[in-house]
């Protein structure tokens, strides 16, 4: 009985890996070409200049830096999330935890793209790492650009590791089940896997580790982020409340695109039986409260502004509340918080439609978010001679699009090579009260693990 | 005896003529980008007349306000420079080093007085303005920022012929691009280092405020005003 169910389960969720279908050609065919477009774009703004975006001054930031805070924001969905879930021990977790584990690493890749894209000189970009120059020239730690950096490399490295380490059984597993190259490339990547009670200890104690270290990691690479912008004297951007505030808000649209993501998951690879009701239910809980708290700073952030009244914070402010600005403000206000509100509150409305419906707004709503603290305070800064607008022009427009069709891509091209929910995960989910040990140790006797 | 340089900007007196941002255009190699870029915003004035109006028509004053780098003491833009493109230099002034540039455009975000200009494309001369650069002042590339330098050519000018003829440097004798071309003589040039110079007089003056002083950057030019316009004595 045990024995069929966990074949079953292997099956299922191996058949993406193992067949291959008209369909997904296709598809990464078109998203490739999407891809390729930005990437044009990128070379076409390298040659001839930032000129050809709307950046200008005084809003020297546009699109390109919402999207490198927006796309940084989206990775704090995986590795943070599922790292909590581990540490809690909540079991409706195996299913989402490399879904979302997933998205963190490529929306880091992404999303640290986009400092280099906005770059006037991105051919120099080398220049922020710490080598030893003979001219004695070293990047500056002052500069919140340099913290980005590292923050952002340290995250990238741990969310892979983090990443690849629960993958080791799984890439086992498919090298026993292959012959030929996939043998040959999963034996590769499972690094010896025999599935020893004594490899899966120190799976489970690596696992362990990694999960404690990750939280501080993501949180303090949103915050660093908002460092960014709230180490400048700029009106709005020199708060206090600016690393909570990031933080809430990246968890938030994190949680957002993993339940997009795990329902485009579901339908296209039929795994409506592993990715269930309860998983988006849960997952809507949790957006539900990031709603709230997110609700609060945004608000807290308005009141101290409007009741500290000096003048040129004001003219940022009421820019986003009844100016130029307001209605990006209010449609942000819109899909933030009324409407997941009532998707996510009402027992009987939180469907998945209604979660993934949720989850869009949200989405689009905490990228003007980005945008909204990001352009308005540049656009009424200094003296009011000097106050400007800003307006994307058709590069930085295409170069966003495609941000999210890369996304795409590695997403479909991972789930091809790697099965997209852990199975060994799955497996040990099915047999709550057995040691993971103990389990393998009667698989080994069963001959079902060489 | 280091240097530390300075201004005073007597609003005043200035007619608000633009002769300084002429000036300062031809003498720092600063590019014209054409009316299209320049609707865009891509206008390059290292300095600035700011023109601010009060009341209707027809019963309007108009006040101007020179405005340039304020080489401030603590400058916000310095900090954020991830390479150290913008850095103080020995002698109070904010350096712009283009060749460390790399373009993150920090800089002009954190500036709290609008005074960096980016280079959003590889400038061009037509012909013959080609001819007419300033050979001390190197030709900055795209993707460069770049901001006023209180004319650093002419100071390191004065101080190598003070060098040579072996005497200290007199007061006034160095004198920015947009100095020296102020007819009304509002805009005044020195070192602060030195207590008998004419700026530092006039950065003790009681008609003297600083811009923006509020966000705690120590600006280096003093505005010099008699007060609101109603008070103005030649009204």
């Amino acid at each position: 009985m045990t024995r069929r169910t966990n074949n079953s389960l292997t099956d299922d969720l191996l058949r993406p890996v193992l067949e291959t279908s008209t369909k997904f050609y296709v598809t990464a065919g078109l998203l490739a070409l999407i891809v390729a477009t930005g990437f044009g774009t990128w070379f076409y703004q390298i040659y001839y200049g930032l000129g050809v975006t709307g950046d200008n001054w005084p809003v020297f930031w546009g699109f390109h830096e919402t999207n490198f805070v927006f796309w940084i924001g989206i990775s704090h969905a995986g590795t943070l999330i599922s790292a909590i879930l581990r540490i809690v021990n909540a079991t409706w977790r195996r299913p989402v935890t490399r879904c979302a584990e997933v998205i963190t690493a490529f929306a880091l890749m992404i999303g640290a793209l986009f400092p280099l894209i906005h770059l006037g000189r991105p051919w120099l970009a080398w220049w922020l790492i710490p080598y030893p120059s003979e001219r004695f020239l070293w990047p500056n730690y002052r500069s919140p650009l340099v913290w980005d950096f590292f923050a952002i490399n340290t995250y990238l490295i741990s969310s892979l590791l983090f990443l690849a380490l629960p993958a080791i059984p799984d890439f086992a597993l498919i090298r026993d089940r292959t012959t030929g190259w996939r043998n040959w490339f999963y034996g590769k990547l499972s690094l010896g896997w025999q599935g020893t009670p004594k490899q899966w200890h120190r799976l489970e104690s690596a696992m362990h580790m990694m999960a404690l270290a990750i939280i501080p990691i993501a949180i303090s690479v949103h915050t660093i982020v908002s460092f960014d912008f709230s180490m400048a004297v700029v009106p709005m951007w020199h708060s206090t409340i600016f690393g909570p505030y990031f933080v809430v808000g990246a968890i938030f649209s994190g949680i957002a695109a993993l339940n997009i993501v795990m329902a485009i998951v579901r339908k296209t690879l039929h795994l409506e039986k592993y990715l269930q009701p309860i998983h988006f239910h849960n997952l809507g809980k949790l957006m539900l409260a990031m709603s709230l708290l997110w609700g609060y700073f945004v608000f807290n952030e308005r009141l101290v502004t409007w009741y500290g009244n000096t003048p040129h914070e004001m003219a940022a402010l009421w820019s986003t509340q009844m100016g130029r600005y307001s209605p990006l403000f209010w449609t942000m206000i819109f899909f933030n918080f009324v409407l997941p509100f009532p998707l996510l509150a009402i027992r009987k409305v939180r469907s998945i439609t209604a979660t993934v419906i949720a989850s869009c707004a949200v989405v689009v709503g905490m990228w003007l978010e980005r945008f909204l603290i990001i352009v308005p305070s540049l656009s009424y800064k200094g003296t009011p001679y000097s106050w400007g607008a800003y307006l994307p022009r058709w590069p930085e427009i295409v170069i966003f699009s495609s941000s999210f069709a890369a996304m795409a891509l590695l997403y479909l091209l991972f789930s091809k090579f790697i099965p997209i929910i852990s199975i060994w995960e799955m497996k040990v989910g099915e047999h709550p009260h057995i040691k993971v040990a103990a389990e393998v140790q009667e698989a080994e006797a069963a001959g079902e693990l060489v | 005896m280091s240097h530390n340089w300075g201004m005073a900007v007597d609003l005043d007196r200035c007619t608000g003529c633009e002769a300084c941002v002429v000036a300062c255009h031809s003498e720092n190699n600063i590019p014209t980008v054409g009316a299209t870029e320049a609707a865009r915003g891509r206008a390059m004035h290292w300095i600035r007349i700011e023109r601010y109006w009060e009341g209707e028509f027809p019963d309007v004053k108009v006040k101007f306000r020179p405005v340039l780098c304020q080489q401030c003491d603590t400058a916000p833009c310095e900090p954020v420079c991830p390479t150290y493109a913008s850095s103080h230099s020995e002698e109070g002034l904010n350096s712009q080093i283009y060749n460390r540039c790399i373009g993150t455009r920090y800089c002009a975000n954190a500036c709290g007085y609008n005074v960096r200009f980016f280079n959003f494309f590889t400038p061009s001369w037509d012909k013959p303005l080609h001819l007419q650069l300033n050979p001390d002042v190197s030709v900055r590339e795209g993707g460069v920022m770049e901001k006023c330098t209180f004319c650093i050519q002419r100071i390191n000018a004065g101080k190598i012929a003070a060098g040579l003829a072996q005497r200290p440097l007199k007061d006034g004798e160095i004198q920015p691009a947009c100095v020296q071309s102020c007819t009304a003589n509002a805009l005044v040039f020195g070192d602060l280092a030195d207590p008998d110079s004419m700026v530092s007089k006039l950065a003790k003056s009681p008609r003297g405020t600083k811009l923006l002083e509020e966000l705690g950057t120590k600006p280096k030019i003093t505005y010099l005003q008699q007060g609101s316009w109603d008070d103005a004595p030649n009204k």
